[in-house]
């Protein structure tokens, strides 16, 4: 990709007009051809514009209503400059929102989450791709069949059980139905399959037991499934609204995604600290979206994700 | 190693308890998950079929009652199932063809060499970041009655029941965009150039190569977003209770809103009724989805 990419915009005499960055060598080529070339790029850098610019409307909408004061911005006539900006605005969002609670809440609830699928699903993913044991397929069945179960579906059953079990308001509530998933289990086995036999069989001549050969070999060889499975489960479990929503009755008990529906409750001259707790929402995952781009597109791309 | 000295019974009883053993640790990997699953899937959906065939007092002071399908069928055939059964449909209808459409514009408009390209690939891709919960709230900023920048746009009125839940809707088109371009980036990356260049040099334009050579070799990409999409609509219930509670007039209650019931007008029975209801919608669109992952991995990624 790289390569291509100096290729094009050395734009050798041979092809520049047609790959489009002819305008170095414009002098030399019938003017046509090169002018064609520019309009084209020019008009494809519009549209892309354009199409940022509607992407970002929203974000910027809400940066803006983060840092104007509420009241003087609606006074104003809602332009679309911020109108008394307040920076202290995020800070508030912290002591008056309780925001630091719920984000604390959240980070707990999501690497407890993580840690706990990365060992259930690479456990049970072994067990499928490199042991023998009767009804292996039935079971196989149970886990794939909990894809019909989501979260939505089981909720106020859920909610029940979890009351009973004396966990409602809990770091156990938050996190015990999503232990285990379905899609984890999946893909690692899938990694693992891809193993050759070759190497497992080799492994076993020099004495490499089932625990070794798994963290040794089986693990290390999956690396990049695994690490985008930790990507977008980590998506999955910071992003969860629904049952975090009903597992609590108590507002401290919030993570930050639910915390956030107090904007429809909130008065109209504290919005601005409803809008940017959204922004400090969304900060960690901007952060993984940067650093882990390739992880999330293949997790993307390899299983269904949830928002 | 003594294997081959030693007589067969021993290497059968060897082999034996080697497969013993393989077994008892393929159960012992199985259970943890097993747990979870059986307790926090299985066993709640043997509860909603418990509450859907039992009436619950509303204030559990007595003790449930027996109905048989009587409940269950009442409610699936109750103005309210059917309700929450169109909005939700119409949340699909809304979100779905109008998602996968602006995925594939904006991964066509960015699959090309072009200085700073990468920038606008990671634009298109930042609404990747935001949760349903933030996309409520930016959106809230946009078409929010009182206070939206987008107030006084009559196809945009929350207040309006006919305009609402395509309002609320456009909070999922955008924050799935994200995805939507990054699935359809990444099968547009996958069509070989020498495909798209013989398909040039036999004479065919841009618009021909598109629909006959890009298009079906993305097609499954687009049938897995097209599934994910779905599902995703099936499970809208954040954006609904930040920006319009359900209202006005019910016009926003979708299924699982009824489900979840936050202002508590439903009973239990009632509700795990219509959670029976989702659940087969459910499984009839992860039945599908199971045979697209399944053919994906055959032909690996």
């Amino acid at each position: 990709m790289a390569t291509e990419l100096d290729h094009t915009s050395d734009g050798t005499a041979g092809s520049g007009a047609d790959t489009g960055s002819g305008a170095r060598d414009a002098p030399q080529r019938p003017s046509g051809d090169a002018l064609r070339a520019v309009l084209s790029n020019l008009g494809t850098y519009l549209i892309l514009t354009l199409l940022s610019i509607v992407i970002l409307f929203p974000i910027y909408m809400l940066i803006l209503r983060a840092l104007s004061s509420p009241l003087r911005y609606i006074a104003a006539g809602q332009p679309l400059y911020p109108v008394d900006v307040q920076w202290d605005v995020f800070a508030n969002a912290f002591t008056q929102a309780n925001l630091g609670r719920s984000l604390w809440l959240s980070f707990i609830v999501t690497m407890v989450i993580v840690l706990a699928q990365l060992l259930t699903s690479t456990l049970a993913a072994y067990a499928f791709a490199f042991l023998e044991f009767p009804g292996k397929t039935l079971m196989f069945v149970v886990v794939i069949g909990t894809l019909l179960l989501p979260i939505e579906v089981t909720l106020i059953a859920n909610v029940e059980i979890i009351r009973s079990l004396g966990f409602l308001n809990s770091t156990q509530g938050l996190t015990l139905p999503f232990l285990a998933t379905a899609l984890g289990v999946f893909l690692i086995r899938q990694g693992f399959l891809g193993i050759p036999r070759d190497l497992r069989d080799a492994s076993e001549l020099d004495g490499y037991g089932h625990m070794r050969f798994l963290f040794r070999v089986a693990v290390p060889m999956t690396k990049p499934l695994i690490g985008s499975f930790v990507v977008i489960s980590f998506l999955g479990a910071w992003n969860q609204y629904v049952w975090p929503r009903f597992a609590t009755t108590e507002d401290e008990w919030q993570t930050v995604q639910v915390a956030l529906r107090t904007i429809s409750s909130e008065n109209p001259d504290q919005l601005n600290l409803g809008f940017a707790a959204a922004i400090i929402a969304a900060l960690p995952l901007l952060a993984l979206l940067i650093f882990f781009q390739r992880q999330i597109v293949r997790g993307l791309t390899a299983g269904a994700v949830k928002g | 190693m003594s294997a081959p000295i030693s007589p067969p019974t021993t290497e059968r009883a060897r082999r034996l308890r080697t497969k013993l053993k393989d077994a008892a640790l393929g159960y012992a990997f199985l259970l943890p998950a097993l747990v979870v699953f059986g307790v926090f899937a299985y066993y709640p959906l043997y509860r909603l079929v418990y509450y859907a065939t039992h009436e619950q007092s509303r204030f559990r002071n007595r003790p449930p009652q027996w109905v048989g399908t009587e409940q269950l069928v009442d409610t699936l055939r109750s103005q309210d199932f059917i309700q929450g059964l169109t909005h939700s449909g119409l949340y699909m209808i809304y979100t779905v063809p109008l998602g996968l459409f602006l995925g594939v514009v904006l991964a066509v408009s960015t699959h090309r060499r072009l200085k700073g390209i990468k920038i606008f690939q990671t634009i298109f891709s930042s609404t990747v970041a935001s949760s349903v919960a933030v996309a409520s709230v930016v959106f809230y900023t946009l078409v929010n009655p009182e206070i939206g920048y987008f107030k006084d746009v009559a196809w945009l009125d929350l207040s309006n029941p006919s305009s609402a839940l395509f309002a609320v809707s456009l909070s999922s088109v955008w924050q799935n965009l994200g995805l939507t371009f990054i699935v359809v980036l990444a099968a547009l990356q996958a069509v070989p150039d020498e495909m798209i260049e013989a398909a040039t040099l036999d004479g065919y334009g841009a618009v021909r190569r598109f629909f006959r050579i890009t298009v079906p070799l993305i097609s499954p990409a687009l049938l897995f977003l097209a599934i994910v999409l779905v599902v995703v609509a099936l499970q809208a219930y954040a954006q609904i209770e930040i920006l319009t509670q359900g209202g006005p007039a019910g016009s926003t209650e979708t299924l699982l809103f009824k489900i979840a019931d936050p202002r508590g007008v439903r009973s239990l029975g009632e509700r795990g009724s219509l959670s029976l209801g989702l659940f087969v919608l459910t499984a009839a669109v992860a039945g599908l989805q199971y045979s697209i992952m399944a053919k994906r991995v055959t032909y690996g990624d």
